[in-house]
């Protein structure tokens, strides 16, 4: 199959970009949209010029690695799969697809196709763990987690911090990503020493790092390869009152 | 000489208490005196710098991806190993040291793999604490599962995504330390050389991803954390940054190079569709709790659809060469009997090149619901890749490369034969022999970066007394040049081909002549083969762009660079190796019924290569095991 691609070039962050059209020809109903890429590549460095550049690694939708916008939303809108993970059985031959960078204040553009997520790690630097040092711990079996708790707090761990909800947003908001990560800690009896003072510290880095606010338009979810859940945005409210009535 | 790997006196199971004893302290008002540089952020290098950190020394992480959280630990599905016995089933310490011992076809040595035994338990106690929500059962307590190689159920796991929970509480230790100072973090970085000063590693070199700027850091000691070598292959199970450039540049300083050839081809992958491949996916082995391993009895039946085979005419290979382990036979064991299978023609799917994984009876037996809480996320992954429903029809699952067990050799300290450089994780060689049992990299990469490497590197610096260099040395300045040039002289080719096009024709190179079995024929031709490739390489390779930006063409021509080279000493090792043990089969060395055949008499060392420069062939040290504990036997699974 053939695809037409319009992909967003931009040296770097001081250099304005614009859509550059390349043909991907002799593709593979079997390929990954990443191999696609690939190959694109390929062709571009042996042409001589210079490949587009963009983040993968794991390419099995676990590390977080892989950002990119296709035709508007990010990671390309199939249900739970991260952009590494769609395959080109999913499109058809002759489409014109639009490849784009996560696009947010909080999120600086590096170079093409790549930016500058360490605004996610700040978050998680500011409270987003048990403040637990090595050794010394009880035994693993010492408390008792009801199974439906640690489940529902492994539902929200399971975020891989990509930032598709925020590219997403309308408002550039990282609730989504907070919200599970709260969620995750406070659910667990481990995390609940620290409770209020990890949602209260993590919600303020977030709108200290210039992401917007949140207005539960729920494309977040939508977009989320970890089909994280919306629930835990309101789960995270009720964890933020409670902690700011006691502060 | 006879490599000594500073293993402690007296009975083995108070050898490691003892040590911990007997090791130099370094006072806490002290330690944040001392600059550590740890390079690499999975499970070992973020545990290591967590730990470290916590104990008062201040600590340089750093990692080429844009976030310490990606590492390729995160992609780890299965489970993790630890000698809890909550499962009541009679497991043990010494039972774990046993089991690794023997998965690692008596290759490892013995007083390694007691103490990461023994710490096994404690890791899971900090992963609870620090909130990794482990799988439980309705009671609330932890949830066990078997993996291969074992007969106790000692695995621990989060869904699918054990690797991804494991590191997450190691990254969030190690953010709690950003955030509080004691670690800096640099990520999007890459160390390209080590610095070694009066003979001892105190610094390295690295380049900014972002801005290609080459700078030094200088450190009172240097931790490797850079992961396994498996891309020499191309085709893996690893994440596609996965590379041996920094233990191979250590390497090139003079820390040696342990066991190479001990590569790991795991049995349950997604087979290749095609040409454009750029990376293979692993089906967890925790799938063979559940699943069988079958192929067609009869050729002529390769075509048909798995259920129109009736059962009469399915060969459930596994559990007939091995009753009492089946489908959870060891890795090693499990992959030469599916080549065995696909060569004898009975393998199914293109090119005749898989064999199926079938879960029908499970989910007759346990139901639908039940098989999807265990594995519901392998199955959509599955089903992403190649548009098949598990639960329909069988997997088709073919081997491919996984895991390397080589890398620098190190002491029982953890540090390699340069003072001053540890390397832990995968990077080192340490634990598991000639092959690994699954759900022990994790348990391994933790135990070396939370419970071991604290403790030997404080002794280290309490015993080395040295002043950390400035890094306008001439050492420093010198390693920084070479970088330079070397970076200039992949840029100023600008030949015909890509990176990837080398890459890819050395690791199928690798995969045909030191890939599921060898022999000496074919390793001949491969270390004839391996320069041709280099010097064609080093003529007519295309890296577009500058060296003044980012810049990912140059990265992966630099460790292409480094893979061209360390195939060599892969194959090297591989054909002087003339026995077959664990993942290194040698075809000349097999029992009549086509299992390995281990040499003890004349093998039984750890084989250290020290780098004599690239046209000189590498000397070899050995470091001989000898087990005081337990006595080598023949490995059955029968
Ligand atoms: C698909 C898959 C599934 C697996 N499942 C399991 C399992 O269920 N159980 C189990 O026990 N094991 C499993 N393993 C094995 C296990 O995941 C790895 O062995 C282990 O995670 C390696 O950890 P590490 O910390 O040593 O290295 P890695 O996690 O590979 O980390 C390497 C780090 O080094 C950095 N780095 C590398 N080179 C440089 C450089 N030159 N400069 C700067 N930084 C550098 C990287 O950025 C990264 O941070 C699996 C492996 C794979 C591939």
């Amino acid at each position: 199959m053939n695809l037409t691609l319009k992909v967003w070039r931009q040296k770097n962050a001081a250099t304005p970009g614009r859509f550059q059209t390349y043909p991907a020809r002799n593709l593979s109903p079997d390929m990954s949209f990443l191999e696609m890429l690939d190959v694109v590549n390929e062709d571009l460095i042996t042409r001589g010029e210079e490949p587009i550049a963009f983040d993968s690694d794991c390419r099995e939708g676990i590390c977080g690695m892989c950002s990119i916008v296709i035709n508007g939303i990010p990671h390309g809108g199939h249900h739970g799969t991260a952009a590494c993970q769609l395959h080109l059985r999913h499109f058809q031959d002759g489409d014109t697809l639009t490849l784009e960078p996560w696009r947010a204040k909080a999120f600086p553009l590096i170079k093409d196709l790549i930016v500058n997520r360490t605004a996610l790690d700040r978050i998680i630097q500011a409270g987003g763990f048990v403040s637990v040092s090595t050794g010394g711990t009880p035994d693993a079996n010492a408390l008792p987690v009801p199974k439906d708790i640690a489940d529902r707090a492994m539902d929200a761990a399971a975020c891989i911090g990509c930032g598709a909800c925020v590219a997403v947003c309308k408002n550039a908001s990282a609730m989504l990503f907070v919200a599970a990560k709260v969620s995750h800690l406070n659910l667990l009896p481990q995390g609940k020493a620290e409770k209020d003072r990890r949602v209260l510290n993590l919600v303020k880095q977030m709108d200290m790092e210039g992401f917007g606010g949140c207005t539960v338009t729920g494309s977040c979810e939508a977009v989320c390869p970890k089909e994280i859940s919306l629930s835990f945005i309101a789960r995270m409210n009720r964890d933020y009152g409670a902690a700011i009535i006691k502060s | 000489m006879p490599l000594n790997a500073q293993i402690p006196s007296g009975p083995l199971a108070q050898k490691w208490e003892q040590y911990k004893f007997d090791l130099k302290l370094i006072n806490p008002a002290n330690k944040r005196k001392f600059d550590l540089l740890v390079v690499g952020s999975g499970l070992a290098g973020a545990s290591a710098a967590a730990a470290l950190a916590e104990l008062g020394y201040r600590v340089k992480c750093f990692c080429f991806q844009d976030s310490p959280r990606r590492a390729h630990s995160i992609s780890a599905q299965g489970g993790i190993n630890a000698a809890k016995n909550y499962a009541n089933d009679g497991d043990s310490v010494y039972r774990l040291f046993y089991d690794t011992l023997k998965g690692g076809d008596f290759r490892a040595r013995e007083a390694n793999v007691y103490r990461l035994a023994q710490v096994s338990g404690a890791i899971i106690d900090q992963c609870v604490a620090q909130g990794v929500p482990f799988a439980r059962e309705y009671g609330g307590l932890l949830a066990n599962r078997s993996f291969g190689g074992a007969q106790v159920s000692r695995t621990f796991y989060a869904r699918g995504q054990t690797g991804q929970q494991l590191l997450l509480g190691a990254y969030q230790a190690l953010c709690r330390q950003i955030g509080l100072g004691t670690v800096k973090m640099f990520p999007r970085t890459e160390m390209l050389d080590l610095v070694v000063v009066d003979g001892h590693a105190q610094g390295i070199v690295v380049r900014d991803l972002v801005t290609g700027q080459i700078s030094s850091h200088a450190g009172d000691a240097v931790v490797l954390a850079t992961g396994g070598y498996s891309n020499v292959f191309f085709l893996s199970t690893n994440a596609k940054g996965c590379n041996v450039t920094a233990i191979w540049r250590a390497y090139k300083k003079g820390a040696f190079f342990a066991n190479p050839c001990y590569t790991q081809i795991h049995p349950t992958c997604i087979p290749v569709s095609g040409e454009h491949q750029s990376k293979l996916t692993l089906m967890s082995e925790s799938l063979r709790n559940d699943g069988r391993v079958w192929v067609p009895l009869n050729k002529a039946d390769r075509a048909k659809p798995p259920a129109a085979i009736p059962e009469t005419d399915r060969d459930y290979f596994l559990e007939r060469k091995y009753p009492s382990y089946g489908n959870l036979a060891p890795r090693d064991i499990s992959s030469r009997a599916a080549k065995e299978a696909c060569d004898a023609g009975r393998g199914v799917g293109p090119g005749g090149l898989g064999v199926y994984l079938d879960f029908a009876d499970a989910i007759q037996r346990l139901g639908q619901p039940i098989i999807r809480d265990r594995y519901g996320n392998l199955f959509d992954m599955y089903e992403k890749i190649t548009g098949e429903n598990a639960s329909q029809a069988p997997m088709r699952i073919y081997p491919a490369v996984h895991y390397t067990m080589g890398g620098t050799w190190v002491d029982y300290n953890l540090m390699s034969t340069l003072p001053g450089l540890f390397v832990i994780g995968e990077a080192n060689f340490s634990d598991h022999g000639a092959n690994r049992l699954g759900a022990s990299a994790l348990m391994q990469g933790l135990a070396d970066g939370y419970f071991v490497l604290p403790y030997t590197l404080g002794h280290y610096l309490a015993t080395a007394k040295r002043p950390r260099p400035a890094t306008s040395r001439a050492e420093f300045k010198q390693a920084e040049a070479d970088t330079r040039a070397f970076i200039q002289r992949l840029l100023t080719i600008k030949g015909k081909r890509t990176p990837t096009s080398l890459h890819r024709e050395l690791g199928r190179l690798l995969w045909e002549k030191c890939g599921m079995a060898r022999n000496e024929t074919g390793l001949r031709e491969a270390l004839r083969r391996i320069p041709e490739l280099r010097a064609e390489f080093w003529q007519n390779v295309n890296v577009p762009g500058e060296s003044g930006d980012l810049n990912q063409s140059l990265e992966y021509a630099g460790r292409v660079a480094d893979f061209m080279e360390f195939a060599e000493l892969l194959c090297h090792d591989a054909l002087h190796r003339r026995e077959s043990c664990g993942g290194h089969f040698r075809e000349e060395f097999q029992t009549p019924d086509g299992e390995a055949r281990r040499d003890d008499q004349n093998f039984a060392y750890v084989a250290a290569w020290e780098y004599q420069g690239l046209e000189k062939p590498p000397v070899l040290h050995k470091e001989p095991l000898q087990y005081e504990e337990i006595s080598m036997s023949t490995r059955s699974y029968a």
